[in-house]
């Protein structure tokens, strides 16, 4: 396979500006194609299909377990796809890591407490054929200052910077993130972000995984929500959110047609427990004008969802839709429903 | 048009020689190991504790063991102990590195993983050759242990070299016990082996049973084969069978444990 590889290389043009040649006939960032991965009975992905071009800042947005590690893994060639493709600049991902085009900044761990801040960047420069100078990134990371602290010594925000320093080592091309601002104070968000849109000026494609909302919100030029193994919605963040805004109709109704609610445009979700009964959607009116002309639905109730809400709305589970036959007991469904809801919903 | 899997960068120099091993990451890892107080107080100054205590005193000094004293035959002991037990933490602190993480951090950087293997393994050998140089040092300026010069140094370096094997066994107890516990199994392991092996007490002293069953332990065979230069007399095949035997068993041990632990995550 090497020797592949290098005949491939020999007819690249020897300029050096791979850069701008990348940004005209180069592949995509990341091309996922139908990948589903498997942990023993548990589908943790369950076919993504995802294409990341170069120089795109995206957010991964979930809430936890939805599959963000697993597929950052996947990218990272960490794991294997139990089936479907992944791509890094149309490369096998572990090529695309030994080449220095992709690195990451991992969610904890991946540090050694007895080393200190200097040593770990300088180890881990060691490990590259070429990198950028230990002082350079760790400049660009804001961890000038504790080079000679143990890691061990280091705060939350002071290890992630250095996990940062250590990603930049390659230059790569592409940096994945995942859930980079866990545990960090509102400080040591801001400082870290900051480091990161200054990165992502200079050009670099930038994927990272978050369920902080507001992150992915700011941050990010595009949005995929993953929810359970599998892309919800993917757009830029304005797009997403209005996706995501929506109502909710609450009423009081004795055998509602589950059916003919669903049918109503707009209609994104339908909840029926007993007589009570909650529709998610974009278009309230429609649905109001339906209960209170066609049904003899009571205690009409019309509530605007949060952004906060909205984004669970979307990623949360929907059993309820998914499996209309299912009836799963009160207990496993209120745990499950939106913050709010379980007051209408008895 | 580019060819398609021509990749953006797509040339050798990206990846370094040897699969990433270099000296400046064996030096990175021995300062790392020098601060951990604990590492050093038990190859290094433990062993030479030892010495000072049990291998120097003057009848010992007098009483002549083939080509020299039994001062000598004991820090050669002792020297084997130390080393081995360097090794063998150099290999465990696998473990730890999992533990942390450390491992899955390597494994998004061009680090060949038989690379990483080579630096624990020569980190591990820089260890052991403090633990022996402090040692022989020791029982040379007490002017106790005796025996010709070329033996000073061809033990010494027989030990050093052949506490390898005890690289293999750290590897894969660091592989076997995802925890801080592999070293714990390390030094309380080591312990048995060096009774077994005759290090801490001339199997001549035990019962016969215990004798034969000693003969099969990890530390017999290189213990004698170290000895054997000093010792002299007739040179008993057991002992070799015994090295390679463990050290197939280790290295396969080892090799095996590794190869699960690339496969999952």
């Amino acid at each position: 396979m090497p020797a592949a590889e290098h005949a491939g290389a020999g007819t690249a043009a020897p300029t050096r500006s791979e850069r701008d040649q990348r940004a005209t006939s180069a592949p995509p960032a990341v091309e996922l194609v139908g990948v589903h991965k498997r942990f023993g009975t548990v589908e943790a992905v369950r076919g993504i299909d995802f294409r990341v071009e170069p120089g795109e800042v995206v957010a991964f947005l979930g809430p936890n377990g939805a599959g963000k590690t697993t597929t950052i893994d996947m990218v990272l060639g960490l794991s294997e796809p139990t089936t479907g493709n992944v791509a890094v600049y149309g490369l096998e991902p572990r090529t695309a890591v030994r080449r220095g085009l992709v690195s990451a900044v991992m969610q904890s761990g991946g540090l050694l407490k007895d080393m200190t801040v200097a040593e770990t960047v300088t180890y881990t420069s060691l490990l590259f054929a070429r990198t950028r100078p230990p002082a350079e990134v760790m400049e660009r990371a804001g961890i000038t200052g504790i080079a000679g602290r143990l890691v061990g010594k280091c705060s939350g925000g002071e290890q992630q910077r250095l996990r940062f320093a250590m990603a930049l080592l390659p230059d790569p091309e592409l940096l994945l993130l995942d859930e980079p601002t866990q545990g960090m104070d509102v400080e040591g968000r801001r400082s870290f972000w900051g480091a990161i849109r200054r990165d992502a000026e200079a050009g670099r494609t930038i994927i990272f995984a978050t369920h902080y909302l507001e992150e992915a919100d700011a941050y990010a030029d595009r949005v995929v929500l993953v929810r359970q193994g599998e892309i919800v919605a993917d757009g830029t963040s304005a797009e997403v959110k209005a996706l995501a805004s929506g109502r909710t109709v609450r009423a009081t109704l004795a055998g509602a047609d589950e059916q003919a609610l669903r049918s109503i445009p707009g209609v994104d979700r339908v909840e029926v427990r007993g007589t009570g009964i909650l529709v998610h959607c974009a278009d309230s009116d429609a649905v109001a004008r339906y209960l209170l002309n066609e049904t003899n639905a009571r205690d009409l109730e019309i509530a605007a969802l949060g952004l906060e809400e909205a984004f669970v709305a979307l990623t949360g589970d929907r059993e309820t839709t998914a499996a209309p036959g299912d009836s799963p007991t009160d207990a496993t469904r209120s745990s499950r429903t939106m913050p709010g809801e379980g007051a209408a919903l008895r | 048009m580019s060819a398609p899997h021509a990749g953006p960068d797509g040339l050798a120099d990206t990846q370094p020689a040897l699969g990433g091993f270099k000296p400046a990451l064996v030096r990175l890892e021995v300062r790392r190991m020098l601060r951990n107080r604990r590492t050093v107080i038990f190859t290094v100054v433990v062993p030479v504790f030892f010495l000072l205590i049990f291998g120097l005193n003057t009848s010992y000094a007098k009483n002549r063991v083939g080509a020299g004293n039994v001062s000598a035959f004991i820090m050669i002991s002792m020297a084997l102990y130390g080393a081995v037990l360097a090794t063998s933490s150099g290999g465990a602190t696998v473990a730890v590195e999992r533990l942390a993480g450390w491992s899955r951090q390597l494994r998004i950087t061009p680090l060949q993983p038989a690379a990483y293997i080579a630096i624990k393994m020569a980190t591990s050998l820089v260890l052991g050759l403090s633990a022996v140089v402090a040692v022989y040092v020791v029982g040379l300026l007490a002017h106790k242990a005796s025996m010709p010069a070329d033996l000073w140094v061809g033990t010494g370096a027989a030990l050093w070299i052949g506490s390898l094997l005890f690289a293999a066994y750290g590897l894969f107890i660091g592989y076997l016990m995802p925890s801080e516990n592999a070293m714990q199994v390390i030094g309380f392991s080591l312990m048995l082996f060096s009774f077994a092996g005759g290090l801490f007490i001339p199997l001549s002293q035990f019962s016969h049973p215990f004798r034969v069953l000693a003969a099969y332990t990890p530390l017999y065979g290189l213990n004698e084969l170290v000895h054997y230069p000093l010792v002299q007399g007739r040179f008993n095949w057991t002992w070799a069978a015994n090295l390679i035997a463990w050290l197939v068993i280790f290295t396969a041990g080892a090799i095996w444990r590794f190869r699960k632990d690339t496969a999952r995550i």
